[in-house]
């Protein structure tokens, strides 16, 4: 009798305990988890807040069917490795990683997760489940160079770099050519300062580039700290990755802006329709990638109007910043006249245009 | 090229020393009481967050104080966490090169906690506190145009040469560095002056932070002081432990900084760019290195630089 009881007491006990389970497969599928492994801190209000602005507009766009983590301040070395996979271990199905200094260690931690779909930021490496993506940075500079051409006084202007990597090439590049095309007396001053963050060394060298002569500064750096340079030397510079004003409200012109959000969302939809490819995506201004800040008050209306022309006419195709005839720093022509530069020659630009004081 | 073109590269030079000046002094007379202390990159980040975050929470509060008592409160902070140094060496025995290290990484790590609410903010910059008028032509801008840090920091190095050469404390304090134990036989108390020696290292090397982040970019980022902590330990060894070579050696190491900025800039860099960048921290490797190496004759070390203080009494 007892017996009979037990046995009794525990199938029900068990149907009790599986019927939840059997409910669960009933209902919607989970939500997507998405992952972000940050360079810096969302704080910096430069290129980590902008991919984390982006990552909100997910997470709103696709409400309830994606749920977002991330993990901030991840070193571009070996330690990146177990962040990610950490982050693919918890369940998170597609990834970003949102630098260049991550390229290896995303393809080593994708090989681990198979089934995990990685996208690389600015990279070149893909693999079955990898692929990169990257925005046509040089179209922003294409606009500031407009503007600084035709803003500045002393015909020179200067830029704030990292490294000499085709990524700041190009921006240096289109930002010559942009300023060359409204003032062709325009000669950039540039000074790469081999590192993307000390603040010290980027106000020196901005501080060094207003002591010979530029009055508008361009940068290529992660902190605010040529824009804090600008503002007390009383000459104009541009945000970059983010609108920046609130350090330099005087100085500041404008910034082109890093819009990440319409990318992710494309992704994960692709991933939640089970379309998703590993791709080279590299869009600009027409595909929402990209953006400018609101101008200034120190901008006339005149430049806003060319500002605003190079972006519609970007956007249609009707402009493209690198169109021939371009010469390099010793003369020799590189692109012939009306010739547009192909995305692969621009991938690899180790050469700067006539003009760019290096 | 004209006055007024040599007068901004001064004042360029100027800005790019002083921090390293501030901190390498502390840390002058740190060793010479026979202590090394290699934490001065925390201790420097720990002011630099310190000062800033002082100056933006009471800021609109303390008005035209608050970057005084941001200063105020970074030395404070960077004694603190020299004198935690000073727990685990002195009285606790532990390996000072180690520690020294430990502090560097609890700094950052400290530094980049506090500092995660004030990434995206600023506050005035602390600039001079002369007059306008004063201030106003080429002349009076490289005269009286720098923050009162510079001054400080001027001031500071010309009163450690003093100290360690002119007055009796100052020689208690070398002979604690030349010989630990002669001296405690003597009856100075060799513990307590180190200790003393240490927190001036620590608060000089927090307002040499504090000069990052209220003076060249009023800002906080991680890890802002990028490596400078590293220089001024270097810049007291090639200064032979001199206050008076290390003023000069500063500016030595300014004037480079600049001139790579000014090569680049003007197109003459004939060396590769990386070469430059590199070369301050090659430096600071090749001296800390030359430094290590026992059989090599550095007569100009502290005698006692790094030995732990253990008297058989």
């Amino acid at each position: 009798m007892s017996l009979l009881t037990r046995r009794h007491f525990v199938r029900t006990a068990a149907v009790g305990l599986a019927a939840p389970a059997l409910l669960r497969g009933a209902r919607a599928a989970e939500p997507l988890k998405v992952g972000f492994v940050y360079l810096g801190a969302i704080g910096d209000y430069g290129w980590t807040w902008s991919h984390d602005q982006g990552r909100k507009q997910l997470v709103a766009a696709l409400k309830g069917q994606v749920v977002a983590n991330y993990v901030e301040n991840v070193k571009e070395d070996a330690s990146a490795i177990p962040v990610m996979k950490d982050l693919a271990q918890q369940g998170n199905k597609l990834i970003f990683t949102t630098s260049y200094g991550y390229m290896d260690q995303t393809l080593e931690a994708a090989k681990q997760f198979p089934d995990v779909k990685w996208e690389h930021c600015t990279g070149y490496k893909r693999a079955d489940n990898v692929g990169t993506y990257n925005s046509r940075f040089y179209q922003g500079r294409a606009v500031t160079g407009t503007i600084a051409g035709m803003m500045s006084k002393t015909n020179t202007i200067g830029f704030v770099g990292s490294f000499k990597i085709p990524e700041v090439v190009m921006g240096v590049n289109a930002f010559t050519l942009a300023a060359q095309a409204v003032n062709p007396k325009i000669t950039t001053k540039l000074v790469m300062i081999d590192t993307w963050f000390d603040p010290a060394k980027e106000a020196a060298a901005a501080e060094t580039l207003a002591n010979l002569g530029c009055d508008v500064i361009a940068q290529h750096v992660d902190s605010p700290a040529v824009l804090q340079v600008c503002e007390k030397r009383k000459i104009y510079g541009f945000g970059y990755g983010a609108d920046m004003s609130r350090f330099a409200p005087k100085a500041h012109l404008t910034a082109s802006l890093d819009l990440w959000g319409p990318y992710y969302i494309s992704r994960a939809k692709a991933v939640l329709d089970g379309t998703w490819k590993p791709d080279d995506t590299w869009w600009g201004f027409k595909e929402g990638i990209l953006g400018v800040a609101p101008y200034s008050k120190a901008v006339p209306d005149n430049v806003r109007a060319a500002a605003d022309k190079i972006i519609a006419d970007t956007k249609a195709g009707s402009y493209e910043v690198f169109t021939g005839p371009i010469s390099d720093q010793s003369g020799k022509e590189r692109v012939p006249n009306g010739e547009r530069m192909k995305d692969a020659d621009l991938l690899v630009m180790d050469w700067y245009v006539k003009g760019v004081q290096s | 090229m004209n006055a007024a073109f040599f007068i901004d590269a001064i004042i360029t030079v100027v800005a790019v020393t002083t921090p390293i000046l501030l901190a390498a002094t502390g840390e002058l007379v740190v060793e010479k009481s026979g202590v090394i202390n290699l934490g001065v990159e925390g201790m420097m980040l720990i002011g630099a967050i310190t000062a800033f975050a002082v100056a933006f929470d009471f800021g609109p509060d303390l008005g035209d104080f608050a970057p005084w008592f941001a200063v105020v409160c970074a030395a404070a902070a960077g004694a603190a966490s020299s004198m935690l140094f000073g727990l685990l060496v002195l009285t606790l025995g532990s390996n000072q090169v180690a520690t020294g290290l430990a502090l560097t990484i609890f700094g950052i790590g400290l530094s980049s906690l506090i500092g995660a609410g004030y990434v995206g903010m600023t506050v005035p910059s602390f600039d001079s506190v002369f007059p306008d008028w004063l201030v106003a032509d080429p002349l009076g801008r490289v005269l009286f145009g720098y923050s009162p840090l510079v001054y400080f920091a001027l001031i500071m190095v010309l009163a450690v040469g003093w100290f360690l050469n002119r007055t009796r404390s100052g020689l208690v304090l070398r002979a604690v560095g030349e010989n630990d134990l002669s001296a405690h036989s003597i009856g100075y108390p060799v513990i307590r002056i180190r200790y003393a020696a240490i927190a001036f290292g620590g608060a000089l090397a927090g307002v040499g932070g504090a000069y990052f982040s209220m003076v060249i970019t009023p800002m906080w980022a991680q890890q802002m002081t990028a490596g400078r902590g590293w220089i001024a330990l270097a810049l007291v060894v090639f200064a032979g432990w001199r206050a008076g070579r290390l003023l000069a050696g500063a500016y030595f190491f300014g004037i480079l900084m600049t001139l790579e900025l000014y090569a680049k800039a003007s197109g003459f860099s004939f060396l590769p760019s990386q070469f430059w960048a590199a070369m301050p921290y090659l430096m600071a490797v090749v001296v800390l290195a030359l430094m290590s190496a026992r059989n090599v004759n550095r007569s100009d070390a502290p005698a006692c630089l790094g030995r732990p203080f253990l008297p058989s009494s």
